[in-house]
């Protein structure tokens, strides 16, 4: 009987993974000749992933030096600790792709990344802040100004609604507010719709987004851009206002909860549920899949709170620089980067995949091609980013932020399935929070 | 000659075995650029947790499940295949195909049949009154996760029964039933105790399997949801370690996990094995 199986399960990446890494790395660098292989780990799929290929195919091409090679590493997480894994074995990829919940972990591992400014600077390149739109880049930017990741796959929440569904309830305004929201949903109820609510990423889009739509905070210390001792603070009447609407709705039959990733997106675009609250990247899954007229709209908010609508937060992901590699392989990475930031490559991004334009110029030239009129409401995810941000609203930067929103998402469905209230919720969210945060300040080397 | 399996037992079991018992008493950032000595902390810190304390119950309840219906499930089978005449060879190896089904995807497998909306078996359920809906109700969550595990493990158990069932001497079986036993006086007082060695065997295997091979499948089917239903003490080591980068809480949670284990396979060779017959 082998009772030690267990307990090389935590080790297992330095071990064996390093091991994959090191010859994945031989095999891939075998071909290569006279170019540098630049390695890009990504996470994108399906459509994307073919895009990112593009991308990649697209790079190589347009000059001979170098050649970027990217590799599906499995979802977000799975990806990152790979990364983190292959660093620790001395083996790390140029390029990796961290999704916005690793971002504060990242920031504070001061040395193994190289941040995007000084790569660009180092590999003799312009480089522009003003050029990036400040809400997305401005998430990974440090609180003294530095950008330190390329942000790639950016996204927010917005409100998606079955036009022909509305039209058979009768329902003729799209909903702005909450109360709107619930109006509507009793009129869906009543005209045979047996969901008419869902959401995709609860805790992203009631909490996060929530708290920075409506301009209040989510954490101190800036929702933690100030540094990382900070904490909770959604035990609020207006987050408790919120939460226990939602449960009201999930009582009345009217809010089905799908689960604390994207699968309340498939239950729109199938027809089952009227509205949704989803990331404005869903669109292109949704426009394929939907067999209905649909509509997007800004996420709802409560118009009697001063200041609202202020901003949405992103989600998505950005590029990190990995250091330990030789200084000449930069240049290439550098180089990269600025082909992926052009006007052009950043339009067709934008517009294929619903993630958000990186640059101004490349939100000018979309709306001058006219890719707004032609397909309405994918501009509505810019419109929601585009204003100027506040320090409640600049975004949620949290260490340990993984496994916060996984708390968010249990205390939520102790919420649903009634069992607790919101303000037992919320209480429990805050306390649980709190000690992750309180152990991640022990170890950010800031 | 011994030398390449002492080493190949040293790389694979005691290294990774004593890094973990190192790594408990540390904690560090995911880059492990800093190393914090704690001493028991992490200890402590799991022990206070009421939630931790919590995944206990929900690990016994889901390996005696899981056991339990595994082992009576496949015994069953195994019994009627032994007897089956026509169309065995089908029958057994329509049995032992699941096990080739990697973990994961027979957690996805079951979510997709036991999908609140869009499921073939929460359609039927509907159909009998019940609201199907493991994504908030704990109790169905559980019942989802032992299914699929149970059904993963039911072809392995179910070789080795049938093994078992076929080694039993017709003779013995013969003689039961000249001196008028029926079917289940024979199963229970000849059949049985002659399988022990078998069934304590799988016993062992299927303690571990639930304990540790399990997790796969909770991953895909809950993600240890809804509210921490179905985490099992394997699943947080790999949520903690694998998604959250926490190594030091996840190398404490793990030696825990390995005591455990070492007192259950005592337990279960000390008084068990006792009853057994060879």
């Amino acid at each position: 009987m082998n009772a030690s199986v267990p307990t090389h399960l935590p080790s297992w990446p330095r071990g064996a993974l390093s091991a994959a890494v090191a010859t994945a790395a031989l095999v891939l660098a075998m071909p290569a000749s006279a170019q540098t292989e630049i390695q890009w780990w990504h996470s994108m799929t399906s459509a994307n992933n073919d895009r990112v290929n593009a991308l990649a195919e697209g790079f190589n091409k347009s000059q001979s030096e170098y050649r970027v090679v990217p590799i599906y590493k499995g979802g977000y997480a799975e990806s990152m600790t790979a990364g983190i894994a292959a660093f620790r074995a001395g083996n790390a990829p140029h390029i990796i792709q961290i999704f916005e919940v690793g971002t504060a972990t990242m920031m504070s591992a001061k040395g193994a990344i190289v941040p995007v400014e000084k790569l660009m600077k180092d590999a003799g390149l312009k480089f522009d802040r003003q050029a990036y739109v400040p809400a997305v880049a401005g998430y990974y930017t440090t609180s003294d100004g530095q950008m330190l990741s390329f942000p790639f796959n950016s996204s927010t929440t917005v409100f998606y609604y079955n036009k022909d569904a509305f039209a058979k309830a009768g329902i003729d305004k799209v909903p702005q507010t909450w109360p709107e929201v619930a109006a509507a949903a009793g009129k869906l109820k009543a005209s045979g719709f047996a969901c008419a609510y869902t959401t995709s990423f609860p805790s992203w889009v009631h909490l996060e987004s929530f708290s920075a739509w409506h301009n209040v905070p989510f954490a101190t210390e800036q929702n933690g851009f100030g540094g990382p001792n900070a904490r909770l603070t959604i035990d609020t009447p207006l987050h408790e206002r919120h939460l226990n609407n939602l449960a009201q709705w999930a009582r009345d039959g009217w809010f089905q909860y799908a689960g604390r990733g994207a699968e309340g997106d498939s239950k729109f675009a199938s027809g089952e549920c009227a509205m949704g609250t989803a990331s404005s990247a869903a669109y292109a899954n949704i426009k394929r899949n939907a067999e209905f007229d649909f509509g997007i709209a800004r996420l709802p908010y409560y118009s009697d709170v001063q200041g609202a609508p202020q901003n949405t937060v992103i989600g998505g992901a950005s590029l990190w620089v990995m250091a330990g590699r030789p200084a000449a392989e930069y240049k290439g990475v550098a180089r990269f980067f600025e082909f992926l930031s052009s006007p052009e490559n950043q339009a067709a991004w934008h517009q294929g995949t619903g993630y958000l334009p990186l640059t101004l110029a490349a939100y000018e030239l979309t709306k001058q091609s006219g890719f707004y009129e032609k397909n309405p409401g994918t501009d509505i995810s810019v419109e929601q980013m585009i204003v100027k941000t506040t320090d409640k609203s600049r975004g949620i930067r949290l260490g340990n932020f993984l496994q916060i929103r996984d708390v968010n998402h249990e205390e939520m469905e102790s919420l649903f399935a009634g069992k607790q209230t919101a303000k037992q919720a919320l209480q429990k969210m805050t306390t649980r929070g709190n000690d992750l945060l309180a152990r991640f300040e022990r170890t950010a080397r800031n | 000659m011994l030398a390449p399996q002492i080493a190949i037992v040293l790389v694979f079991f005691y290294w990774p075995a004593v890094q973990t018992l190192v790594q408990s008493v540390f904690i560090q950032d995911a880059f492990g650029g800093s190393l914090q000595f704690v001493g028991l902390e992490n200890f402590e810190m799991l022990f206070a947790d009421e939630l931790y304390l919590n995944s206990f119950r929900v690990t016994a309840i889901f390996s005696v499940a899981v056991t339990l219906i595994g082992l009576v499930a496949s015994l069953t089978l195994a019994y009627f295949a032994d007897r089956a005449i026509r169309g065995a060879i089908a029958f057994r190896t329509l049995l032992i195909v699941p096990y080739a089904v990697a973990p994961a995807i027979v957690g996805v497998l079951w979510v997709f049949l036991f999908s609140p909306s869009l499921g073939v078996v929460s359609h039927w359920l509907r159909h009998v009154g019940v609201q199907w809906n493991h994504l908030l109700d704990g109790n169905h969550a559980m019942i989802l996760v032992i299914i699929a595990a149970v059904w993963k493990q039911i072809s392995y158990n179910f070789i080795f029964f049938l093994a078992g069932l076929q080694s039993i001497p017709k003779s013995l079986i013969e003689a039961a039933a000249l001196d008028g036993a029926g079917a289940w006086r024979t199963f229970r007082s000849v059949i049985f105790p002659l399988l022990s060695p078998t069934t304590f065997f799988l016993l062992v295997i299927n303690v571990v399997y639930a304990f540790f091979d399990t997790f796969a499948i909770i991953d895909t089917a809950t993600g240890g949801g809804p509210a921490k239903a179905t985490e099992i003490l394997v699943y947080k080591v790999f949520y903690d370690g694998f998604k959250a980068l926490d190594l030091g809480s996840s190398a404490a949670q793990s030696v825990i996990l390995m005591s455990i284990v070492i007192v259950l396979t005592v337990v279960q060779f000390r008084y068990i094995e006792r009853r057994v017959n060879y």
